[in-house]
């Protein structure tokens, strides 16, 4: 027999308590389905990130100790990694020990991957976040400003500034904004987050670098972290700008042909009105999934970016990890963007909540 | 007024952030006079322990942080003098070495350096026995017998006693390694946890007597250092160094331009080119002891050939390649000890001679047309180097595939002798000839199970009579036939040998032109931070 609510209402409830019990059972229902699904997607990506950690054809005792050891020195340290059993029981262990929080010691830093992690993630944090709020402010009314101006020069324009965005590599981007701005304009400061001048003055309190200067009352040490951040946020910036520029104009096409929108003018509504309550409200829930998107692949870590910027965030960590064969180091942060995918994942859930009541 | 809506929607956020980019003015150039700033790639680095160090990058910052018992001397690398140790004695037979410490010597923390320091010291290597323990305890210390042969007999008198003989050359030169970095015994010992001999606390701290000590290392980031005003050979002119992560060789290039980096280490030569046009800043080339070479399989029959060999070392353009191509990275030199080691042959006999190439393959009798696979690492220039091979070897009637990988996918295929050839790198573990010879001559069991896997092994090239004779060399006490040896040893590898010897590395870096002293020496543990000044 299907269960349903009325099933599992015992017959002596009155109606009231009744509707409040099945809200509830409703409710812990999803969060068991949300938990359920949050722990297997985090097993899938271990046991996946696992696998390919370890069928790569690099001996990952390189990392450890190095091509140079005596034989005898490799054979130890195998044992103490484990890496002498089998697979599945490398598996399981590692398992054990990220249940426990444990997740093992970068072999390049010699710290727990944690420790790393809580050190890399904020530059990458502040560096994603900047980047999506300029996305945010010039992509959303650029696209919007597109479909409005649809097929005029000025959609045109826009259409091309966002394709650039989208195609010209941003390692490219970068190397030639650093050219422009930082080597031959001297407007902002060069890669690095901070000049070394500070570097070793500012205590690292959040180790978001514009907080921790504020926190130690530099003003000057804020300016040169901002003048650091301002370019490498504006390269990814702009890739962010294109794809929400891109989404926003295709979502914001199909809004304006919608009758409600003729009714709407019909009714002589202000084209203001009409454009940013009515259509732009409408394409919010979709519009935030993009922006979460493009947020949550910043957070992933801006590889190429972080790079050519000698930028110390989460992408460097992890390719530097992956080039040394430092796979504790990798396994951990790729947890790590997975949890982050999966919490952005859950907060755009709870916007569309707060944005489109239909949702609730 | 829609228009105007979007437009100032637009113009606000427009204004946030250009308006942002432009008032914040020119950025600060120019480094801080008493702060020596390098930009140099340090993704290698996992430890600053001098007893597991063995990396590149590690070793150069250990290099600055401790002082050794001896030490290369920075002026003419050929030389030893004394670091902790002021004098030392050699017994007539050779197997004891008494050591008398520098008077005043003092570590960072304050305490005293003493010859007691220095018997913990190369004690805990042997007792921890991580990576680069091999070069002490091949004079026959264990963690057993260690206590007994390295002995503090007073507060300024160090003994140690040889189980296995050596050349005293050999044993100094390995003991100026940093495995023979003298640590602080007190300091490390109040943070050992369960009997680790402060394992788990020295990976990122300093406890020597060294120019510098460590300020803070954050790993694939930055290393900082603080200069010793104490240090014996005086306080260092620049109060901090900070070693830069910079992985990217054209953002070393504008850090350097700019002025936000003094020094700039991994530069390519078109870039160095682009630099030195300019009189702010100034190429300073030094010959280290590495060497390039490709490493000929002898699992495969067609390279197990004598005679393909043969043709093979003339079929590559040395000349060519170090002129147009490496543009004094590197230089022609085609025996593996590099030129400046103790008993380097330094003749280059082969010469590309495509004629020369395709007879020999044609008495070689191993058919038209033989195949090879070659393994090449995928960073510049090894890949260029590796496609210049390809052609001159087409040409001489070798056909080559290229298998471009990553350094460390490659070193475990080379390890598997699963390779047929491959284009390696090698460098010195300490300065003496010992080092080199040991892993290009010696192969003292060429089964897959073989335990000493040199190069020779992972080659598969079974050399019983050379890997005596690479034995009795590093025994040799006479200084003449000890050179005799090395200089023979090189003589039959360059001719007879399982692999093409190519070229020595000349390390070429780039500093403004107000920055006068930094030392790179021969080896990575030999640069120097500690005479730079800047006008």
């Amino acid at each position: 027999m299907a269960l349903s609510p009325e099933a599992d209402r015992p017959a002596d409830l009155p109606a009231e308590e009744a509707t409040a019990h099945s809200a509830f059972l409703r409710l812990s229902r999803r969060a068991a389905s949300l938990i359920g699904s949050v722990v297997l997607t985090v097993l899938g990506l271990l046991m996946v990130t696992f696998t390919i950690g370890r069928v790569v054809p690099v001996d990952p005792l390189l990392a450890v100790v190095g091509d140079r050891a005596p034989e005898h020195v490799r054979e130890r340290a195998a044992i103490e990694l484990g890496l002498d059993q089998p697979l599945w029981r490398q598996f399981l262990r590692y398992l054990g020990e990220v249940l426990q929080g444990d997740f093992g010691n970068s072999v390049l830093s010699g710290q727990p991957v944690l420790t790393d992690i809580a050190r890399f993630f904020p530059a990458t944090l502040e560096l994603a976040t900047t980047a999506t709020i300029m996305g945010v402010f010039l992509g959303v009314p650029l696209g919007v400003l597109a479909a409005t101006r649809h097929g005029r020069w000025q959609d045109q324009v826009i259409r091309v500034v966002a394709l650039a965005g989208y195609s010209v590599p941003v390692f490219w981007l970068g190397l030639v904004g650093l050219l422009l701005f930082y080597a031959e304009l001297g407007w902002v400061a060069g890669p690095g987050r901070i000049d070394v001048v500070y570097e070793y003055t500012i205590e690292p309190v959040t180790e978001l670098m514009l907080v921790d200067t504020l926190l130690a009352g530099d003003t000057d040490a804020f300016f040169d972290a901002v003048s650091h951040l301002i370019l490498p946020a504006s390269v990814l910036g702009y890739f962010s700008l294109a794809y929400i520029t891109r989404m926003t104009r295709s979502l914001m096409l199909g809004e304006l042909g919608q009758e409600y929108i003729v009714a709407a003018r019909v009714k002589g509504l202000s084209e203001t009105r009409v454009i940013w309550r009515h259509a732009v409200g409408n394409i919010m829930v979709p519009l935030i999934t993009t922006i979460a998107l493009s947020y949550a692949y910043l957070l992933e870590g801006a590889v190429l970016t972080e790079t050519v910027f000698a930028w110390p965030g989460l992408g460097l960590y992890i390719t530097q990890s992956l080039f040394s064969a430092d796979l504790t180091a990798v396994l951990g942060a790729t947890i790590v963007i997975g949890l982050v995918f999966i919490g952005l994942n859950l907060l755009s859930d709870l916007l569309y909540t707060l944005v489109d009541p239909r949702a609730k | 007024m829609r228009r105007r809506t979007t437009f100032a929607a637009m113009a606000l956020s427009l204004g946030l952030s250009t308006g942002l980019l432009g008032a914040l003015g020119p950025a600060l150039a120019a480094t801080p006079p008493d702060t020596l700033v390098m930009a140099k790639n340090i993704d290698d680095m996992i430890t600053l322990d001098p007893a597991e160090c063995f990396e590149f990058s590690g070793g150069e910052i250990v290099a600055q942080m401790y002082t050794r018992l001896v030490t290369p001397d920075p002026k003419d690398f050929s030389q030893l003098v004394g670091g902790v140790a002021e004098s030392w004695e050699i017994s007539p037979d050779g197997d004891k070495l008494t050591f008398k410490i520098r008077p005043g010597l003092k570590f960072h923390s304050g305490n005293p350096v003493t010859a007691e320091d220095a018997a913990w010291s190369l004690q805990r290597v042997i007792i921890l026995d991580k990576t680069p323990a091999f070069i002490l305890s091949q004079f026959g210390w264990t963690a057993d017998n260690v206590k007994a042969h390295v002995v503090a007999t007073t507060p300024d008198t160090l003994e140690i006693t040889l189980v296995n003989k050596f050349a005293p050359t050999l044993v100094l030169n390995a003991l100026s390694a940093g495995v023979g970095s003298v640590v602080d015994s007190k300091l490390v010992l109040e943070h050992e946890e369960n009997g680790d001999l402060g394992y788990g606390w020295l990976k990122n701290q300093s406890a020597g007597s060294g120019a510098f000590k460590l300020l803070t290392w954050k790993a694939k980031d930055a290393v900082a250092l603080e200069a010793n005003p104490d240090f014996y050979l005086g306080a260092p002119a620049m109060k901090r160094v900070i070693v830069r992560h910079v992985g990217e060789p054209a953002t070393q290039q504008l850090l350097i331009q700019k002025g936000d980096a003094d020094i700039a280490r991994n530069l390519s030569p078109d870039q160095i080119a682009e630099l030195t046009k300019s009189p702010d800043f100034e190429l300073q080339a030094e010959p280290k002891q590495s060497v390039l070479y490709l490493g000929l399989n002898q699992k495969n029959e067609i390279l197990a050939n004598p005679k393909v060999r043969d043709a093979l070392r003339h079929a590559v353009d040395y000349e060519g390649l170090a002129t147009n191509l490496l543009q004094g990275q590197w230089k022609v030199h085609q025996s593996f000890l590099g030129e400046g080691t103790f008993g380097a042959l330094n003749d280059n006999p082969y010469s590309f001679d495509v004629e020369k190439a395709k007879a020999l393959l044609a008495e070689s009798g191993v058919g038209a047309d033989p195949k090879i696979t070659f393994d090449v690492p995928n960073t510049s220039p090894y890949i260029d180097i590796a496609q210049a091979i390809q052609g001159s070897f087409g040409q001489a009637g070798v056909g080559v595939e290229l298998v471009q990988a990553d350094q460390k996918q490659i070193l475990t295929k080379y390890r598997a002798r699963n390779h047929d050839m491959v284009l390696m790198y090698w460098s010195p573990d300490y300065l003496d000839p010992h080092s080199t010879t040991d892993y290009f001559a010696n192969n003292p069991d060429n089964s897959d199970q073989g335990t000493a896997k040199t190069i020779a092994w992972r080659n598969a090239w079974d050399i019983p009579e050379l890997s005596r004779q690479t034995g009795e060399a590093a025994l040799e006490l006479d200084p003449e036939a000890r050179e005799e040896t090395y200089l023979d040893i090189q003589r039959q590898v360059q001719d007879e040998g399982a692999y093409v010897l190519m070229f020595q590395q000349v390390e070429q870096t780039v500093v403004r032109a107000n920055v006068e002293g930094f030392v790179s020496g021969p080896t990575f543990d030999t640069v120097t931070y500690a005479g730079v000044t800047k006008q």
